[in-house]
């Protein structure tokens, strides 16, 4: 038994320890949800230990076991350092969701934080997975609960936001589901490490447009899960009925499902394709981050502007993955653990709002920064993190992406940095209109500044903020190993001439040539 | 040196101020805020005088921000002379604001609030100015931007301070997308973006003659700069952004921030020295910035939009020095320009509050028999500004004209010109407040000597501010071009400053008339003028709105709730219905999904059975 059993079984557990504690008792179900999940967070947070002496970008904590005979699927789990930090983003978002719905949540307390704690363990799993069996049943198993959330305790259409989640992301899974059984019956495994191995050395041999149809129903599923224009339409509805744990857990991790099976799965395997590919996926995710960012800008509800950011947002992550550079493959999964920090903490706060004053439409508050500004601080410095402001998380994320598809093809880094410039018109004039100018009589009423709780879990999130937008070596590093190791064959750089030069301080550092691009 | 001391000492004053300056007394609040800024500027003074005579750049390194594959940037710091040139006007002149502050924003609310961002402000500046490498260099470009935006939008209460500061982060951003673009592509050009390194490796590149990778940089960061320093076609933020209280005008909008594009351009010289088109277009830029906002400045009412234009317009000499070569000229100049317009600036804030917030120079009038000591130190500022011997401005304009002619003479008769200009809307302004009668109805003060005070300063910097030999300071890193040897220059530069003066005399007051009847004479030209040629009404129909209207109606109702939910309808009316009838069921949810686990099952048995078939 590893430490990632323990952290991917634990939230499993713990939801079925909820469902026999007794309904009414519903206070000592959030302490025991809010403890489990602490637990679970300061666990994971053990997963770190190696990577801080080995960088070499390999699968640790591994443990593969047979799980059925036949078809022969495994329980296969390892953790590198591309799934370390968002598996650490799952469980750290957990218990920030169970303080979220302390009191927002009010009827049916049992089976919410029943489902909070479902969602955790089907989306570490994910992220851990190495069997594609076994990422499929965690793929499909985080989709539960979540569609619970909608439906159950979402606002007015509910219903319709929540089927719609569900067929979108359905038809996406089964496509999947397929390429995953075809990929069983060519080499008789499920087991990733082996058949990403099997069509590296040609063991698998696939003609081209199998690899093309593979790529593409691999890729279907994803990028719907990003969501990748044009198929995004589901996220606005779904984020806007949600409730805010919801929102929050839907933004910040599993949409990262869908760009962490782009980096982990769609491109490795079918790397060729991938790069043949790559024109019109940037395509897509650079309409994705413009069209995001305008549409944003004329939301009348705020969690829908915050969604259609979301979709600007995760095209950068698209485009730094089909960059192919080391730039890119960085920054993009640095900008997954950065959007899932500051778009979870824009719902946090959206949904601090909503429980004051119950409406999601900016046109209803106005002159907020009066009777709450401690709130209003903690907004703008999220708002600051989310437009990409230098010293805040973002801004690495975006710079490495940016610099990274620059250095392929700048005309593409032309037209996303035009999003960077849009990111601030939506979030200005949000703020603008949400904080300033006189509040009304009612409005000072219903608005009172952050209470304990409430600050118990926004700080955290703003301390997060500005640690990984100046310390980036706290993170990074096991990230880049592992990149380097996924970029090894397909790298989109001739290594021209890769020399050391001693810098002009000797010994202090040495700065290799960044080799000439194209 | 422990350099990081400099910026991390304004800082700190932020920090204790924004975390607690809430609950502490006013005289505690200006302990930590003007207390950190003097430390800061003793250690700065400390530094020099250890580092000095600095003939060469002194670095530290702090620690890696960001590694990725061969990409290293660095947290590093370091001093050359220009950076002193910069430490020192940013926190000598910040220090004054910071003084003056405390008399001017003493009946305002949320004085803690006004001080922290003002030390926020003093540490990106300040990071700005240390830094080695160009994305240290942006975390302070876009640092002080946000605190340009906080303090235009200080009076969040009105719409028109909060628009403004709007405007001011937004049309940065344009400008920071030019200069973004230009990182990217020195990282792909140079592989680092070490200022060392990138320029060491530019010194020996061919000067290029039709645009190529350098000039394209080149033009990026003038794009950058164009936004920062408020130059065509991005100046129009600069005339809003005094919607900010009047000693962030004096601080950010007119000493320190808004001439960073100046410094990026100073500091980027090798860069710009190899890509001549890009140098040609500083030059142009500049020149026409300075002609074009100064003809603004001649009819504003507004005493501070008067000396916003006049900003504008002068950041337009710094940029034409630059433009032609002369570096170390725009430097000295964006000196000078520091001392005597933060004094219009403070002054301006002076008469002001001595009006109880009046800031229309049609309701002033007769001013220098109550405030005295503000009245002889504008006149300094006026003088210098108009370049008067021996006044500072008249030093670092006149290096400027003359490179100017040097590269092309009617450069230098533009700014001649527009040196005529600038010196009568100067005293057109200074006529109209402080001479004649009163046209007022508030009981005119002279300010408290806490205001007074660096205003006093600041005169004596204006007046002998000149004779600081700035050119020859920075002659290792800019060499000084021969002169053209033109004595005249110097007296039609300084005929021009005299007869601006003498013609706002004329007209204000030797005969109050006639500045109506030649206003009306000329009405249409008149108008177009005093409504600012309309840039922000065209930038309005031609840009704002079309996004706006075209994301709203086109975009997202067409786009994203028409067509592709139009194209998913099939599924949509569908899930509605079945959304309906798991409504008529009491526990539909569990039966919902169960429903969906079957459906699930077949498709994977479809999917093995396909997969079967396939092979």
């Amino acid at each position: 038994m590893t430490l990632l059993d323990v952290v991917i079984f634990l939230p499993l557990v713990a939801f079925l320890i909820i469902l026999v504690l007794p309904k009414e008792n519903v206070n000592a179900i959030r302490m025991f949800s809010l403890g489990a999940s602490t637990a679970v967070f300061l666990l994971s947070l053990g997963l770190i230990g190696p990577y801080w002496f080995t960088t070499q970008g390999k699968f640790v904590f591994e443990r593969d076991i047979p799980w059925i005979d036949s078809p022969a699927i495994r329980y296969h789990v390892a953790i590198d350092g591309i799934s370390l930090w968002l598996v650490i983003l799952t469980t750290l978002l957990t218990p920030i969701c169970v303080l979220v719905s302390w009191r927002s949540i009010d009827r049916r307390v049992k089976e919410f934080f029943a489902f909070l704690l479902l969602l955790e363990f089907g989306l570490v799993g994910v992220f851990c997975a190495l069997d594609l069996f076994l990422f499929f049943v965690f793929w499909e198993i985080s989709l539960v609960p979540m569609y619970f959330l909608i439906g159950v305790w979402g606002h007015e259409r509910r219903i319709y936001a929540a089927v719609k989640f569900f067929l979108y992301t359905m038809a996406g899974s089964a496509l999947m589901l397929v390429a995953i059984i075809y990929l069983y019956n060519q080499s008789g495994t499920f087991d990733y490490v082996k058949i990403l191995a099997g069509l590296q050395n040609r063991s698998i041999a696939l003609a081209y447009p199998e690899q093309f149809l593979l790529f593409l129903a691999f890729f279907a599923a994803f990028a719907i899960k990003v969501p990748l224009f044009p198929l995004h339409t589901w996220l606005p509805d779904a984020h806007v009925e949600a409730p805010t744990a919801g929102s929050v857990m839907l933004a910040s991790v599993m949409l990262k499902m869908g760009t962490y099976g782009l980096l982990r799965f769609c491109v490795p395997m079918f790397p060729a394709v991938a790069r043949n590919s790559a024109g019109w996926i940037s395509t897509l995710a650079i309409i994705g981050i413009i069209y995001g960012a305008l549409v944003a800008m004329v939301q009348p509800n705020m969690k829908k502007l915050v969604a259609y950011s979301s979709v600007s947002h995760l095209g950068f992550v698209v485009l730094g993955i089909f960059s192919f550079t080391q730039q890119g493959f960085d920054g993009a999964v640095y900008q997954m653990l950065n959007h899932g920090v500051s778009t979870g903490a824009l719902f946090i706060l959206v949904g601090f709002m909503y429980e004051r004053r119950h409406s999601l439409e900016i046109a209803d508050y106005g002159g907020v920064a009066t009777p709450a500004p401690k709130l209003s601080t903690a907004f703008m410095i999220t708002m600051l993190a989310s437009i990409g402001l230098p010293m805040l998380n973002n801004f690495i994320g975006e710079y490495l992406v940016l610099q990274g598809v620059s250095i392929v093809n700048f005309r593409y880094a032309v037209f996303a940095a035009i999003g960077v410039i849009l990111s601030a018109c939506y979030m200005l004039w949000l703020y603008q209109r949400l904080f300033f100018g006189p509040a009304t009589e009612d409005l000072t009423h219903h608005m009172p500044d952050l209470n304990l709780r409430e600050y118990a879990v926004i700080v955290p999130m703003i301390v997060l903020m500005l640690w990984m937008g100046t310390f980036t070596q706290s993170f990074i590093p096991p990230i880049s190993a592992s990149n380097a190791v996924a970029l090894g064959p397909i790298d989109a750089r001739r290594e021209v001439h890769v020399r050391t030069v001693p810098f002009h301080e000797p010994g202090a550092r040495q700065t290799r040539e960044l080799a000439d691009a194209r | 040196m422990y350099l990081w001391l400099i910026p991390i000492l304004p800082f700190l004053g932020f920090l204790i101020n924004g975390l607690f300056g809430r609950r502490m007394s006013k005289s505690m609040v200006n302990l930590f805020a003007i207390g950190s800024v003097t430390l800061s500027f003793l250690w700065t003074v400390k530094t020099l005088v250890g580092l000095s005579p600095l003939e060469t750049k002194y670095i530290e390194h702090y620690y890696t921000w960001i590694q990725s594959g061969t990409l290293n940037i660095s947290v590093d710091f370091a001093v050359d002379r220009l950076t002193a040139v910069m430490l020192m006007v940013v926190t000598g002149v910040g220090l004054l604001i910071h003084i003056y502050s405390i008399g001017y924003m003493a009946h305002e609310d949320g004085y803690y609030r006004f001080f922290s961002y003002l030390n926020l402000f003093m540490f990106f500046m300040l990071v700005l100015v240390l830094a080695e490498n160009f994305l240290v260099l942006f975390v302070g470009w876009e640092g002080v931007g946000l605190c340009s935006y906080l303090l235009i939008g200080y009076y969040f209460l009105e719409r028109f301070a909060t628009n403004a500061g709007n405007k001011a982060f937004i049309v940065n951003r344009i400008g920071d997308f030019g200069f973004s673009l230009a990182i990217f592509l020195i990282v792909r050009q140079f592989g680092s973006l070490d200022f060392t390194r990138v320029f060491d490796t530019a010194q020996p590149m061919p000067t290029e003659t039709s645009v190529g990778i350098l000039t394209t940089i080149c033009l990026l960061l003038l794009l950058g700069a164009t936004g920062k320093s408020a130059q065509i076609p991005l100046y129009v933020w600069l005339p809003d952004a005094m919607a900010g209280p009047t000693p962030v005008s004096a601080l950010i909008h007119a000493a320190t921030m808004v001439t960073a594009g100046v410094y990026m351009t100073a500091r980027s010289a090798t860069l710009f020295t190899h890509a001549p088109i890009a140098m040609d277009t500083v030059a142009v830029i500049g020149l026409a910035t300075a002609f074009f906002a100064a003809t603004i400045g001649l009819a504003q009412t507004d005493i501070k939009k008067v000396f916003a234009y006049s900003t504008v317009s002068q950041l337009g000499y710094m940029f034409l020095g630059a433009g032609v070569g002369a570096f170390s000229a725009g430097i000295f100049h964006l000196m000078t320009h520091a001392f005597f317009k933060a004094l219009l600036f403070l002054g301006a804030g002076s008469v002001i509050h001595a009006l109880s917030g009046e800031q229309d120079l049609r309701n002033m009038g007769g001013l220098r028999k109550y405030t005295p000591i503000t009245f002889l130190t504008l006149m300094c500022a006026g003088l210098a500004i108009s370049g008067i011997p021996p006044f500072a401005g008249f030093f670092s304009k006149d290096e400027i004209l003359a490179a100017a002619y040097v590269r092309a003479p009617w450069m230098y008769w533009v700014g001649a010109l527009t040196a005529a200009m600038t010196a009568f809307y100067v005293f057109r302004a200074l006529f109209l407040a402080f001479f004649g009668e009163y046209r007022g109805h508030h009981h005119p003060h002279e300010s408290p000597a806490v205001m007074t005070g660096p205003l006093v300063v600041l005169a004596l910097l204006s007046a002998g501010g000149g004779f600081i030999n700035v050119p020859r300071w920075l002659e290792p890193m800019f060499p000084v071009k021969p002169e053209a040897g033109n004595e005249w220059l110097m007296y039609v530069s300084i005929a021009a400053g005299v007869i601006g003066i003498g013609l706002a005399y004329a007209f204000y007051i030797a005969s109050p008339g006639m500045a109506d009847r030649f206003a009306a004479s000329v009405g249409g030209l008149y108008r177009l003028v005093y409504n600012k040629y309309f840039v922000d009404e065209i930038y309005d129909t031609t840009v704002v709105k079309p996004v706006v209207q075209g994301s709203r109606i086109f975009l997202w109702r067409g786009i994203d709730a028409g067509f592709i939910d139009g194209i998913v309808n099939g599924v949509g009316t569908r899930s509605r219905g079945v959304g309906n009838i798991l409504r008529l069921l009491q526990s539909g949810n569990i039966r919902n999904y169960a429903a969906w686990v079957v459906l699930g099952s077949v498709l994977l048995l479809l999917a093995i059975g396909f997969g079967g078939t396939a092979r």
